[in-house]
């Protein structure tokens, strides 16, 4: 399972305290206790500084980097933004994200194509979000062959399905699973990710709707995930999860977490 | 209260056949519709709006309120004569140019609607020239704009610019909301009012244009 790790994002209080004040030690600190709790990526949010979104996404990408040598995702719509934070980047970041919607996939594209990287493509439409798992496949499909066709190779994208709320269409859950089965039946090789709180938006207990979707997702194919690596009991259900669809030889990271007590089980 | 409780008590509890029955009760002892509006369907909504505040109620529980509190509206409407029905003032309501997410949007819609507000939704991706457009036929009280990205939010001081250059900005009050929207941009872009949720919209409705 691929993690990002979403902590670091300007619409959390905290954070945009942080980066207001360039306080680069807090920064690095969130960083740090995801990259430690398993974060593959590191997602760097500032789309709440309008205006300033540029220099605060470079900020970010240069304070961990300084400190820690693993990738980021530069999550932003802003071609702007992602295009200089890329150029700063070290090593293959996550762009997250392209979508069909007409301005953002024309100028998202020479972006990703920039260099090399990965890119989250989200099931956004041209002018419509989509509601069933047809428009969503559709839409992934049609990103998927465009960015293959730009030469961007089909283990570097990572399909998102447009995660929509169950408090207000209750249909929402099995429209995005249904998506990640098909998607990925597609086409062998190829990534799908979601962030994981729009699902449970407008109800209670976020969290426990969160790792239950998590787990439903990955017995769709989900292999990528934008979550808070930090919480543990998302992860002792993203562990089981992986070792019970058999992707954890000989149960050995199950268990190993659970020898090292990181496991929250109960 | 009294006689309308049985059909407020329905419509927070989203039960329709129920609602609906009650409608039809209150209407057979000639209750005045005006008043099965105000104190059944309308103080019904702005309980379900106070509880979903409180986190007492969920977005599920809203939604089914306020279905219910429209079907109930399908039976009295036709009741009303033209232009007798009152309501709290007309609101002009979309999500801004180059952004499709419409859910928060909806959300606000229906509860203001409950309020007794009346809707014209533009649905996504409005122009401020559109806004412009029909505000000049609608003529709103409340111009409500909803942006869900941080690169569609300059859409609104340019929605706010347009309905000052058509000289219609003194007339209107304008609300934002949407994710990445604050108290703070909201002053900077000189509208009248932000909302964070869908209940806390009709509360700022309310405020802005003066009434309790």
């Amino acid at each position: 399972m691929i993690i990002v790790g979403e902590k670091i994002n300007t619409s959390r209080k905290k954070i945009a305290e942080a980066v207001e004040n360039r306080d680069a030690e807090f920064i690095v600190s969130v960083a740090k206790e995801q990259a430690d709790a398993g974060a593959d990526y590191i997602d760097v949010n500032a789309g709440t500084f309008v205006g300033r979104e540029t220099e605060c996404l470079c900020w970010l990408v240069e304070t961990i980097q300084n400190e820690l040598e693993m990738p980021l995702s530069l999550d932003s719509p802003d071609p702007e933004a992602l295009s200089a934070a890329m150029k700063l980047h070290k090593g293959e970041p996550m762009i997250n994200s392209i979508s069909l919607e007409e301005d953002r996939f024309r100028s998202l594209l020479p972006v990703v194509s920039s260099g090399p990287c990965h890119v989250v493509a989200l099931c956004m439409a041209k002018t419509s979000m989509p509601t069933s798992v047809e428009d969503r496949v559709n839409v992934g499909a049609e990103l998927v062959e465009k960015l293959t066709a730009e030469g961007v190779p089909l283990e570097k994208i990572y399909v998102d399905p447009l995660i929509q709320p169950v408090s207000v269409d209750t249909k929402m859950g099995p429209a995005a699973l249904g998506a990640i089965r098909d998607i990925m039946e597609k086409f062998p090789g190829v990534n799908t990710i979601c962030g994981l709180s729009n699902i449970s938006f407008g109800l209670p207990e976020r969290h426990l709707i969160n790792r239950t979707f998590l787990a439903l997702s990955m017995g769709y194919g989900l292999n990528a995930a934008i979550v808070d690596p930090t919480d543990s009991k998302l992860m002792a259900t993203l562990l089981s999860a992986e070792m019970l669809l058999d992707r954890d030889e000989y149960c050995q990271n199950f268990i190993d977490a659970y020898q090292n007590g990181r496991l929250v089980g109960g | 209260m009294g006689e309308f409780q049985a059909l407020s008590e329905a419509v927070i509890k989203g039960d329709i056949t129920a609602a609906v029955a009650e409608t039809e009760k209150l209407l057979e002892r000639s209750a005045k519709v005006q008043e099965i509006l105000d104190k059944g369907l309308i103080e019904a909504m702005d309980d379900v709006g106070e509880r979903f505040s409180k986190g007492q109620m969920f977005v599920p529980q809203m939604l089914r309120s306020a279905k219910t509190m429209q079907e109930c509206m399908n039976i009295i409407k036709p009741l009303f004569q033209e232009g007798e029905v009152t309501t709290k003032g007309r609101v002009l309501i979309g999500t801004v140019k180059g952004d499709l997410h419409d859910i928060g949007k909806n959300l606000v819609s229906m509860m203001m609607e409950g309020a007794g507000f009346e809707i014209t939704d533009l649905g996504v991706d409005v122009a401020p020239a559109t806004f412009v457009q029909k505000a000049q036929e609608v003529e709103p009280h409340i111009v409500g704009m909803s942006a869900l990205l941080s690169i569609t939010m300059p859409g609104m001081p340019e929605t706010i610019k347009a309905l000052e250059a058509a000289g219609l900005r003194e007339k209107i009050k304008v609300m934002i909301g949407g994710a990445p929207v604050t108290d703070r941009y909201a002053q900077e872009i000189k509208a009248d009012a932000y909302a964070p949720d869908a209940a806390s919209a009709v509360t700022a409705a309310k405020k802005v244009l003066g009434i309790s």
